[in-house]
């Protein structure tokens, strides 16, 4: 054992002693929890399920991205050999949607479908050769209806309604916050800046296409095993639109490859797949391809833009006015949401005393749009940040000195009532201006060669759950066995980020034992408790002090048989590597599965739960849900770039960033969120994007909506900030989201800085570089 | 029509028996059972599926069952030693080289290759021998340092 | 050969099947039998000197790529071969199969069901072509990157039918339709090609793409010259892939290349030529407006190299 551990003992969760710096699990480059069946080929991810006399399912999508749905004949398709059961919309009439506001889609259209790709019918066959064959023999009499491609088009006069009970055109939703005297604010300003930004779609992407398996049982359970970010609310919806009690439906997430935001609400292989193995009797897969988690989608918004900010001059701000326009595709899905939080962080992460937001979404017909990494955060950091920095070059400042000049204060509120508890964007800022060497390249590259900087925010877990009530975000269990082991249960779901891991290093810390002696039941709304999702970047923070409220109470019992045994008092002893000892003398021990009977005998079956509630957080005006959080990341970026001002070319050369992330629970894992993040801004910034041609998505493949690889990724340096959060487990905070935002406008500013020209729409293309150098050549001939 | 098939999967020669239209990752996944090897687009753009086939990484979903007896096949399974790890699943595993895991083995494979045939590569000969495997997780970055690791402790040198 | 005869245009032959497989499970090609040649030894010729080469057709994209003696003599062709798609499509996609590269669209290269949406296309399934609806023609593009450099080398191809073979310039088995992008009648197989020697002949490869792996050429160029001891051009060769449905010749840049040193002025009016002659297509990634302007950066960036200019001439912007 080590006997350097110096630790002073533990209260409940988020009650974190000061001054506590030595951890035994804690900050260490320990493996992931499941490092082995992912290195070996052993984890099984829901395609990878088997079971006995399982059959196959296959949807039928819409070929119109509008259309009136007049007949379905499904009679040819149900007499082939092999075809075990059909659905179509009317089997399944139970709206549904991720958020209450908006219970807007069917697992199968009825009489109108709203994008192509969307389904229409299902199948389950003997093979999924089969199924393929009989939708194709499905015939189905569609009257096609003028499409809405863009948001634009969702506006004007004449445009067709997509949902008959929008009021005004094809606006889903508008909303209308104003905090401040927004023209005292622009009054007391030395100057005013106004730009207008767009952000085009993109798409989450993960490796692993969506796939569920689901199992009627004769005793009228359904088990359901997917690939999903959100059981929890899979169970709530299977529940509603099958119209069974929860209490029969289990939901399984096996290991998910990958998720993004892009699994996070139940689709319709989700929802039918049980109904068609209840019809057939047989369980059911459904894979879907690569194509059609493309219209899966609930992808990154286009958004539209503008802002108009005013300034003193040194930069602080007196007042911003902020207006976005969603587009949101043909369903609700989490937009409201997402239309909110492009308002919400903008008073993040510099001080803005009055604040004014507009924001609206728009349907189009276009696979719905949603939640991608950075939830609707990314498109006005983008916007908030390229427009800083024209500001700072007006203003004749350095752009990453007037960030640091008009940061928000740790321990403060905004304007819009967020709470803002530990900050460490101070600390990144001055991490990435040293480690760039900014200063000395900043406006002094020669041609082509420029860097930028921006500065982002994000949530630890949203404060308050989509469906209103007073129940905890996250609960967890905790057994302990007689050998030593910990069992350890919470409804997580892992995508990759690790939250498996994070619950065994927050547990194993707690407790004072190896990681080993950690297992892990998670992702079962049956054997685990509740634990919302993994959206918002919820997991660590909330889920984390759940499992450590739980491990804190076993951990108290003990001590107390410890400290009898030892013969020391319970604030003398300390706990790690499995060892129980006194800290003043540490050949005094008691190993932890001694102390463990010893507790069990006393105490009875060592069993504890814990749960997480955010504070309530919500300031006093309608909106006001969206943007609290309990505590939020903040980043740094700065990003060096080339352009070829002949082929307009574009290369990230390296990406430096700075992430406050309260505490690196485990430093590899860590950076590991950090670099994804970088990755996937910098692929949003430069090349990824979702378009249209003709009412079709243009692109549905991998080859051709182009996610870069191994060569075209930049260097990305980083650093991890500890700010210590009070509030998180062992001063933790989010780290898989927030990295992305900023990297966008570093790119762009960085653009400018190459190149002098100030672009102000994504992807950042060859095409649109050269057009912007050649108008450039234009004008200056012109003016010869 | 299904035929009987002997393949020679990670040393080991199996019976098995599959419509000669399938693929090779069709063949590993549903009828052998080996799922380690993934599918993320059945169309040869995303390198999730890749086995050596004669040492040589190739797309399983690019190349029929069929084709594939009488050479050797390696999957993701074959690469552990009587259940020891090999050095370079334990690198990926130290690095933070695999997050979600599901283009895991594409990456492996491709870097076992590389490293048999060059135990020194240097960080560009990483990025282009890995240039056929996508991952949406890591920005790459563990990745190069696992094989890196792997590298530097003599993975590859047993061949 | 015999298994081809007996299933007539029912057999498709597959040889990597990189290419052949992605179309079938798109149900663009939807043979009732595929006859393997992987491992055909009439195809796996392989000679390479000073004096020429002879490369057989089942020649994997990979040994193009690595063979020291390719590199060393035909540099460009290495090249071109290393920057098709991915290392694992390199180690089974042939030389042969690069050179009956189907021709590629982004309304034909999509599932059944996104072509049944859209109505189909001329090239499978439809009389229209959806690029340029009103016409008579199908605008598929040529994206091989190994064949503007083995035309640009002067390359002959080797084309066995039966007992029957003839050797013709590989320009001429390409001709300008997306729908029938080559001559060779069915029964024809190419089964190798004959590179003359290198010798006197400068040859370049430019290829330009969204990313630097998995991607088709968005343009291609391939440049060869061969100058007199004075440092005139005798002779010129530029062959474009993916702007047309054929490896096109740019012809009108060639002419104004020869009988005159390659200079600054010469190449930036060959790169003028270029961009006049160039007509891409909106069906691949990118867009018309700056593929265009790649080819002719791109010629003249070759001719740069080949003349051992300063690589990059930064515009005044």
């Amino acid at each position: 054992m080590s006997t350097d551990i110096t630790e002073e003992p533990t209260g409940q969760a988020g009650d974190r002693p000061p001054g506590r710096r030595s951890f035994s699990v804690v900050g260490k480059r320990s493996r992931k929890y499941d490092w082995h069946a992912k290195l070996t080929g052993q984890a099984k991810y829901a395609d990878d399920l088997s079971l006995p006399r399982m059959i196959y399912g296959r949807l039928l999508r819409s070929p119109h991205p509008h259309a009136r749905l007049l007949r379905i004949d499904t009679r040819k398709a149900g007499a082939l050999p092999g075809v075990f059961a059909i659905l179509t919309g009317q089997d399944l009439p139970t709206k549904y949607g991720i958020l209450p506001s908006s219970q807007d889609e069917n697992a199968l259209a009825i009489e109108r479908v709203r994008y192509m790709g969307e389904p229409v019918a299902a199948v389950a066959a003997i093979d999924e050769w089969t199924a393929e064959e009989a939708c194709r023999a499905i015939e189905v009499l569609y009257e096609p209806l003028p499409p809405v491609m863009s948001i634009d088009e969702a506006l004007a006069d004449e445009t067709p309604k997509i949902h008959d009970w929008t009021r005004d055109r094809n606006i889903q939703k508008e909303v209308l916050l104003e905090f401040g005297d927004l023209e005292a604010g622009f009054a007391e300003a030395d100057y005013i800046f106004e730009d207008e930004y767009f952000f085009e779609g993109n798409t989450h992407v993960p490796m692993e296409n969506h796939a569920v398996v689901a199992d009627w049982a004769a005793n009228g359970h359904v088990t359901v095993w997917s690939s999903t970010q959100t059981p929890h609310y899979l169970h709530r919806e299977l529940a509603k639109v099958l119209e069974l009690p929860p209490s029969r439906i289990r939901v399984i997430v096996p290991p998910v490859g990958g998720g993004f935001g892009g699994k996070s609400e139940a689709f319709s292989h989700e929802i039918v797949a049980p109904v068609l193995s209840r019809l057939s009797g047989h369980p059911v897969k459904i894979c879907l391809s690569r194509e059609e988690v493309f219209y899966c989608h609930r992808g990154r918004h286009p958004v539209k833009m503008w802002i108009r900010t005013g300034v003193k001059g040194d930069g602080t701000i007196t007042a911003m006015d902020f207006s976005s326009t969603l587009d949101g595709g043909a369903y609700g899905s989490y937009g409201i949401a997402t239309t909110y939080y492009t308002g919400a962080l903008n008073t993040l992460p510099y001080e803005v005393p009055r604040y004014r937001f507009r924001g609206r979404r728009v349907f189009t017909n276009k696979p719905p749009c949603g939640p991608k990494r950075g939830h609707g955060t990314v498109q006005p950091r983008f916007a908030i940040e390229a427009h800083l920095d024209r500001v700072a070059e007006n203003l004749g400042l350095d752009p990453a000195a007037m960030r640091g000049h008009i940061l928000v204060k740790p321990n403060t509120w905004t304007i819009n009532h967020l709470r803002v508890t530990s900050c460490g964007l101070g600390d990144a800022i001055e991490a990435v201006i040293e480690r760039s060497d900014w200063t000395r390249k900043h406006g002094r590259m020669r041609h082509g060669q420029g860097i930028g900087l921006a500065c982002s925010v994000y949530l630890s877990g949203a404060g308050l759950p989509i469906y209103w009530n007073p129940m905890p975000h996250s609960g967890a269990q905790i057994k302990i066995d007689r050998g030593g082991g910990v069992t350890v249960y919470c409804g997580t779901s892992d995508i990759g980020q690790d939250s498996d891991s994070m619950l065994a290093c927050v547990v194993a810390e707690e407790l004072g034992v190896d990681l080993d002696a950690i297992h892990l039941v998670t992702g079962d709304t049956s054997l685990a408790p509740v634990d919302l999702g993994s959206y918002s970047s919820r997991v660590t923070f909330m889920a984390g002090n759940a499992a450590r409220q739980a491990a804190a109470q076993l951990r108290a019992r003990l001590m107390d048989v410890a400290a009898e045994t030892l013969e020391v008092p319970t604030d003398r002893l300390a706990a790690a590597g499995g060892i129980i000892f006194d800290r003043q003398d540490t050949a005094r021990q008691l190993p932890f599965d001694e102390a463990a009977r010893l507790a069990e005998a006393r105490f009875g079956t060592l069993g504890a739960v814990g749960s997480y509630t955010p504070p309530r957080l919500a300031g006093p005006y309608k909106g006001s849900g969206v943007g609290p959080s309990p505590a939020y990341s903040f980043t740094c970026a700065a990003a060096e770039v080339e352009v070829d001002t002949e082929t307009g070319e574009l290369r990230v050369r390296k990406i430096w960033v700075a992430h406050d992330l309260g505490r690196a629970l485990n430093p590899t894992v860590c950076e590991g969120q950090i670099e994804g993040g970088v990755y996937m801004g910098w692929a949003e910034a430069t090349i990824e994007e979702q378009v249209f041609r003709k009412g079709l998505h243009k692109q549905p493949s991998l080859l051709e909506y182009k996610i870069p690889a191994a060569q075209d990724t930049p260097d990305i340096d980083t650093v991890m900030i500890e700010s210590d959060d009070p509030e998180g487990p062992f001063g933790a905070k989010e780290v898989g989201q927030g990295p992305l935002a900023p990297v966008i406008p570093a790119v762009t500013n960085a653009v400018y800085d190459a190149i002098g020209i100030r672009l102000t729409s994504t992807p950042i293309t060859p095409d649109k570089i050269l057009h912007v150098l050649e108008a450039r050549r234009k004008r200056a001939s012109a003016a010869v | 029509m299904k035929a009987l098939h002997d393949l020679r999967v990670n040393g080991e020669t199996v019976q098995v028996a599959f419509e000669p239209y399938k693929t090779l990752l069709e063949v590993l996944r549903e009828d052998l059972n080996l799922t380690g090897t993934k599918h993320g687009c059945e169309l040869g753009e995303c390198g999730a599926c890749t086995v050596l086939i004669d040492g040589e990484p190739v797309m399983s979903c690019l190349y029929l069952g069929v084709e594939a007896e009488g050479r050797d096949i390696e999957t993701v399974e074959g690469l552990a030693d009587r259940g020891e790890p090999s050095l370079l699943q334990h690198a990926f595993a130290e690095t933070g080289g695999a997050q979600c895991g599901y283009c895991t083995p594409g990456f492996l494979m491709s870097a076992t290759a590389l490293l048999r045939r060059n135990p020194e590569p240097s960080r560009d000969e990483i990025k282009q021998a890995l240039s056929g495997n996508l991952c949406r997780c890591t920005g790459y970055i563990k990745i190069f340092d696992a094989v890196e690791l792997a590298a530097r402790r003599g993975e590859g040198r047993e061949h | 050969m015999a298994l081809l005869a007996e299933h007539g245009t029912d057999a498709m032959l597959m040889a990597g099947g990189t290419d052949l497989l992605p179309n079938i499970k798109h149900r663009v090609a939807t043979p009732e039998h595929v006859v393997s040649i992987r491992d055909l030894p009439e195809l796996q010729g392989f000679e390479v000197s000073e004096h020429g080469a002879t490369l057989g057709a089942g020649t994997r994209l990979s040994r193009l790529e690595h063979d020291p003696q390719i590199r060393r003599v035909y540099p460009a062709l290495a090249e071109s071969a290393s920057l098709i798609s991915v290392p694992q499509v390199r180690a089974v996609g042939t030389l042969g199969g690069n050179i009956c590269l189907d021709t590629r669209c982004n309304y034909y290269n999509q599932s059944y069901e996104w072509r049944q949406a859209i109505g189909f296309c001329m090239k499978r399934d439809s009389p229209i072509c959806r690029v340029a609806p009103g016409g008579d023609r199908c605008w598929a593009v040529a994206s091989a990157d190994t064949v503007p450099v083995l035309i640009a080398l002067r390359a002959d191809v080797e084309v066995v039918s039966g007992h029957q073979e003839r050797v013709l310039p590989l320009e001429a088995i390409y001709q300008d339709d997306g729908l029938e992008p080559t001559t060779l009648t069915f029964g024809e197989i190419v089964q190798g090609i004959k590179i003359p020697p290198p010798h006197g002949y400068v040859t370049v490869y430019q290829k330009f793409r969204l990313r630097q792996s998995f991607d088709f050429p968005l343009v291609g160029i391939a440049v060869s010259i061969r100058s007199d001891i004075s440092g005139i051009v005798a002779e010129a060769r530029i062959v474009m892939t993916a702007v047309a449905s054929y490896p096109e010749r740019a012809e009108p840049a060639e002419r104004l290349l020869v009988g005159a040193p390659l200079t600054e002025e010469s190449i930036l009016a060959a790169g003028n030529a270029v961009f006049r002659q160039a007509k891409p297509m909106d069906n691949t990634a990118g867009t018309i407006f700056h593929r265009k302007r790649m080819a002719r950066i791109l010629v003249e960036r070759a001719l740069r190299r080949i003349a051992q200019l300063p690589e990059t001439m930064q515009r005044v912007s």
